[in-house]
């Protein structure tokens, strides 16, 4: 019999019974673990041995082992990741117990982020294309050379020609930093995937009752009686959501309705699935609320006091019997009677939706629908409520919160003369040089500032650059394009993408990879990769999608040649020459700007979402105690950061001195607002055609006003004769911004907010939710047919928009819906994730331990369909789409879909139309998995408020290869 | 709480629960440097993409009676006092003979050289090394890390990102479960309560 090997000396515990005499002091951990609810399997049997937590993990090497909390840097659940670091290379990842969010779990993805770095198929140099060849080249040398073109360029074609894509994988600071920096370049020309993931959904929210957040959190689900889904797939998308999630459903015994196209991963743990066709979101709900209205089931006195607007939703309802949402949707009347009696029986209940709901041309109709469906149940501002609208990307709250959007500056200030004034107060920037820097265009004999015109989105930037310029809202056309951490086949339209690719004056790709920006096209000269780190080789604060913020620590030196975020938007102001200015409050060591200057700074202008009282030392705080945090409420009960929510989630009010709590779940008036309590935001004004819009006799608990207000200002404090409450330097900032005229937002003391929660009151005023967005193309939410739609018999009843141009470019709807695809193209084509890659997927295919669990590209089919159209699983077919594009992928023939309905993952890229691009990547830097793009297939179509993407109901056709 | 000397290793993953989000897969990937083709541990799904889909993690499961064990032909195999069975990659002659009698298709064989040779068999240790010394660098390339010998519990449980999968002791991972099923109404979470009863759940 083989015996364990030794070298002669004794090694420590393992005596006898190693697994037992583990168990035996483990009972802490599991006690505590059983009374915070989660059963956590694997530890409570063995695990707190003495050496368990601070002793070193011994592994090949022999130097100190050193723990570095970090954050993941996949999905927006904020899981936290415990790596072991020895001689500075990163070798073991530990669970993340501590962490409320995550309680040491991973999925496939942050159980494998260790990989990213150490990864060998990293962009390792800057490259320069030369004669259709990737050459290195320095960092000197790539700053200048761009830096050159890109001045000629400004010179010639002013700052708009320039554009600068950045990206949810920027930190808090480096996002803010890079908005400030579009600011000083002098063009709005400035966004990220946050448009093409939930733009629809910041706009439809935040319309519909202030705030365009997740309103509770993922822990919050905990309390839910019921969870909704829908246009989501959290299992592949956010799995470790699914620990809240499968909580409530066994503890709470809550029904979870999954509604979806397809039949998900998801789907298969719900207790209710409801198949629809893709595109036919808001008749579904309308459908759903149908039974609600017409049985009395509504939360009456809800939508008295708090909800605006409702009687012109039950009009719109009353049409959508359930013969006409069958008709449209598929869904039978007799599911959705039985899913709108379960939502009634079962509150508080919650909506969770993602980009299934998103990703249409009428997407803001969509979120607004889900929203009011929330309303009519009084299911929002509760605990266990609420709209968790799950983020895609790990910091895509953060950067849309830092404003990396072209139609706002940091903290939705928007882009007025008001929101400039406001952010040069707090960089301390004289405003005309600000404004000298932006373009001034005469068209058609008007002359118009450029700096208060919203810029082109990112799921146009194609059109920027192909569109004629004389159709354009600006200057001249997109010259040079800068992809900054941006998978280009995350968006659709592809071929015409590689055509503005190559038109370009200058195509920059900043990022750790090289992404299929490298491959796409066929140029010989002006394109270069710029490497990049990771946020594991720098520190900084990320934004949970339930707006908590966190603080990673860095966990290793930036790899290879790569520099972080932040040194290289630092080495470009040097070039432009404005480093002196832009970075006049931020302290710079070496070419690094400190990180925490940074959030100092934002921590100083943020005011209208709260973003001020998470200082830095506040933010480590809450890392280093998060074991004191409720794994339910998130509150920590004791400790040293006694009663504040987990991150704080944003509004965090005030300055970091009034050590306000954060706020757990938006709108809950049970608590008062100095302890995470809030109203309805007044955001639409105070009345609309005589009728009220702030709250009707309910205020939050505490709160001195006992009734609906405004939002605060100077002279609303002194009305209520509470201005006295301000101390004398609260004074004269006051009196400095702009007098009485001064509100909540513009006080850069704070002091408004703090007078105002010193009575309990909201800064942001107590008013009514809107049900009817009444400058919306749609106020009332209603349906549409998508642009490509096989239901020629509902393009009649339910058409699109008219063509119109907004954002600076030209965008169609009516002159392609009027054209019948259906005949060639008769499948509806929907896309979606996988669990084990993330976006475009050139980081997560070029990690062997995720890359083997993929390896190819494939089309979900039918079984009846493939039958009929004599596909074979596991076969090559050739998927084409009606603007040209087709692509060869593998045919998996499955019930997931239903007939009639094709669905592809968008993850994959690096093959074009057959061919494989592998020869195009800089030697040694290439994916271990190359693809075909669902997007070289996926076509035009584009939101009406928000210019979001259609990527989830189009037409194709499917053949044989 | 099991008595001194008496712990048992074992594996159980909870089907109503495991998502197929393949983090046992990738963190044992992760702990241990796994080469691309070997998998340790699979995630199974069963009616696939259909009403009754179900995911289960499946590796070595650390049989009390191994087959493994009972057929070696050189006997490289080993028990410990946990009941964890683990093999010396010294004596393994790579025959393939245990993939035969495993139940679970647990043994892996790596591709070691020329005409397909199946190498040297490779397969989950719960985290539990080798017979080399204890977090020696040779126990680490051969088996990888020995976490338990640390005083943790398997990666692939520890990371599961729904706590489906548990591992530990027998006892211990039968009282979580039972306190699962207790929260989930009687008969509702037990894997093969349908086969046996031809309903799901109350």
């Amino acid at each position: 019999m083989l015996r364990k090997k030794t070298n002669g000396v004794a090694k420590g515990p393992r005596a006898g019974s190693l697994l037992s005499s583990l168990t035996a002091k483990t009972l802490d951990r599991r006690q505590f673990l059983a009374a915070s609810g989660v059963a956590v399997g694997g530890m409570a049997a063995l695990s707190l041995t003495s050496g368990r937590v601070e002793a070193a993990t011994p592994s090949t090497g022999g130097g100190e082992v050193v723990r570095k909390k970090s954050v993941c840097t996949h999905c927006s659940v904020g899981c936290t990741v415990e790596a072991e670091v020895e001689n500075g290379v990163w070798t073991g990842q530990e669970p993340g117990w501590d962490s409320p969010f995550n309680m040491g779990s991973h999925c496939a993805k942050g159980a494998a982020v260790r990989e990213h770095a150490h990864n060998e198929r990293r962009l390792k140099h800057p490259m320069k294309m030369v004669d259709g060849q990737w050459k290195k080249i320095s960092w000197d040398t790539a700053i200048n050379e761009i830096g050159d073109k890109m001045l000629q360029i400004r010179d010639e074609s002013g700052p708009d020609s320039v554009y600068w894509l950045g990206s949810a994988k920027f930190n808090n600071e480096q996002a803010y930093l890079y908005r400030k920096f579009a600011a000083y370049w002098g063009t709005n020309n400035v966004d990220h995937q946050a448009r093409i993931c939930h733009s629809t959904t910041v706009a439809g929210v935040a319309n519909t009752w202030g705030y365009g957040a997740m309103t509770n959190s993922y822990n919050d689900i905990h309390k839910s009686k019921a969870i909704f889904l829908i246009g989501g797939n959290p299992a592949e998308a956010h799995p470790v959501s699914l620990l809240h999630i499968l909580k409530a459903k066994e503890e709470n015994n809550a029904p979870l309705i999954v509604c979806d196209p397809r039949f998900t991963r998801t789907a298969a743990h719900a207790d209710e699935y409801v198949r629809f066709r893709p595109g036919s979101d808001v008749a579904l709900v309308w459908g759903i609320l149908w039974h609600i209205f017409e049985n009395g089931w509504e939360d009456k006195e809800f939508i008295r006091t708090r909800v605006y607007g409702m009687d012109e939703i039950r009009e719109e309802v009353k049409r959508w019997n359930p013969e006409e949402v069958e008709r449209v949707t598929g869904a039978p009347g007799a599911q959705l009677e039985r899913v709108a009696r379960t939502l009634v029986n079962s509150r508080p209940g919650t909506v969770i939706w993602c980009m299934g709901g998103t990703q249409h041309t009428n997407g803001n109709n969509n979120t607004r629908a889900y929203c009011i469906l929330q309303l009519a149940l009084g299911n929002m501002g509760v605990a266990g409520g609420g709209t968790n609208i799950f983020r895609g990307h790990d910091n895509v709250q953060g950067a849309t919160d830092l404003g990396v959007l072209a139609d706002t500056l940091p903290g939705y200030y928007g882009l007025s003369a008001g929101a400039w004034g406001h952010w040069a107060r707090v960089w301390e920037e004289d405003l005309d040089y600000l404004k000298g820097r932006f373009a001034t265009w005469d068209k058609n004999g008007k002359s118009k500032a450029m700096m208060n015109e919203k810029g082109i989105p990112v799921s146009r930037w194609i059109d920027g650059v192909l569109e004629a310029k004389e159709n354009l809202d600006q200057p001249d056309n997109t010259r040079a394009m800068v992809l900054w951490g941006h998978a280009p086949n995350s968006q659709t339209r592809m071929l015409e993408m590689k055509e503005a690719m190559e038109k370009l004056d200058l195509l920059v790709v900043v990022d750790p990879f090289p992404t299929v920006s490298a491959v796409l096209h066929d140029r010989k000269d002006g394109a270069y990769l710029l490497p990049t780190t990771t946020q594991f080789e720098t520190y900084g604060s990320v934004t949970a999608s339930n707006r908590s913020i966190q603080w990673r620590e860095k966990v290793v030196e930036p790899l290879f040649d790569s520099k972080v975020d932040h040194e290289i938007i630092k080495l470009f102001a040097d070039k432009f020459g404005f480093t002196d200015r832009m970075f006049r409050n931020i302290a710079i060591e070496g070419d690094e700007p400190s990180i925490e200057d940074i959030t100092r700074e934002f921590n100083r202008g943020m005011w209208t979402i709260g973003y001020t009282g998470q200082s830095p030392e506040r933010l480590q705080k809450h890392m280093k105690y998060q074991h004191h945090f409720d794994r339910t409420t998130l509150r920590a009960n004791g400790g040293p950061c006694d009663g504040d929510i987990y991150g704080m989630p944003w509004p965090c009010w005030g300055t970091a001195e009034m050590n306000h709590p954060g706020t757990p779940n938006l709108y809950d008036l049970s608590l008062p607002v100095s302890k995470g309590g809030l109203t309805f935001r007044a955001r639409f004004g105070v009345e609309r055609n005589g009728e009220s819009l702030l709250a009707d006799g309910v205020y939050s608990k505490n709160s001195d006003i006992k009734d609906g207000y405004p939002e605060f200002t100077m002279q609303m404090l002194m009305d209520l004769g509470w201005d006295g409450d301000l101390t004398a330097e609260e004074r004269a900032s006051i009196d400095a911004v702009a007098g009485p005229k001064t509100n909540w937002k513009t006080d850069l003391s704070g002091g408004i907010q703090r007078v105002a929660i010193k009575h309990e009151c909201a800064p942001f005023g107590n008013a009514k939710a809107r049900a009817v967005v009444w400058n919306f193309p749609d106020p009332v939410p209603i349906h549409r047919e998508p642009l490509y739609t096989t239901r020629r018999d509902l393009v009649k009843d339910y058409p699109t928009y008219d063509d119109k141009t907004f954002w600076r470019v030209p965008t169609l709807y009516e002159s392609i819906q009027k054209n019948d695809f259906s005949k060639d193209f008769p499948i509806i084509l929907t896309s979606g994730r996988l669990v084990e890659y993330e976006g475009g997927g050139d980081e997560t295919r070029s990690n062997p331990w995720l890359a083997e669990l993929q390896q190819e590209m494939f089309i979900e089919v039918n079984t009846r369909d493939a039958n009929n159209l004599n596909i074979r699983d596991g076969k090559d077919v050739w998927v084409s789409g009606p603007e040209g594009g087709r692509i060869k992928v593998k045919a998996l023939v499955t019930e997931r879909v239903g007939e009639g309905v094709a669905f592809m993952p968008f993850h994959f890229g690096g093959h074009l139309e057959g061919k494989s691009l592998r020869d195009k990547y800089p030697k040694g830097s290439d994916p271990y998995v190359l693809g075909e793009s669902t997007n070289v297939v996926q076509t035009y179509g584009y939101d009406s408020v928000t210019q979001m993407q259609e990527t989830k109901a189009t037409l194709c056709s499917i053949m044989p290869a | 709480m099991a008595l001194e000397g008496q712990a048992r290793a074992k594996f159980l993953c909870d089907a109503e629960r495991c998502i197929e989000c393949n983090a046992c897969v990738t963190a044992c990937k992760n702990e241990h440097e796994v080469p691309w083709g070997i998998n340790r541990r699979r995630v199974v799904t069963i009616e696939d993409g259909k009403p009754g889909e179900r995911s289960i993690s499946v590796a070595c499961m650390h049989c009390s009676d191994a087959p493994c064990m009972a057929v070696c032909p050189v006997d490289c195999f080993y028990q410990t006092e946990d009941g964890v069975v683990l093999h010396s990659k010294d004596l393994c002659i790579g025959c393939g003979y245990c993939f035969y009698a495993c139940p679970f298709g647990a043994p892996q064989f790596p591709q070691a050289g020329n005409f397909g040779s199946r190498g040297k068999m490779d397969k989950c240790t719960f985290c539990a090394g080798g017979p080399e010394e204890d977090n020696s660098a040779t126990e680490f390339s051969k088996y990888g890390r020995n976490r338990i010998a640390e005083g943790k519990l398997p990666i692939c449980a520890e990371m599961c990102s729904t706590k489906a999968l548990l591992a530990g002791d027998g006892n211990e991972v039968a009282d979580i479960y039972r306190q699962r099923v207790v929260n989930r109404g009687f008969g509702s979470g037990a894997w093969g309560w349908g086969t046996a009863y031809e309903k799901k759940g109350a």
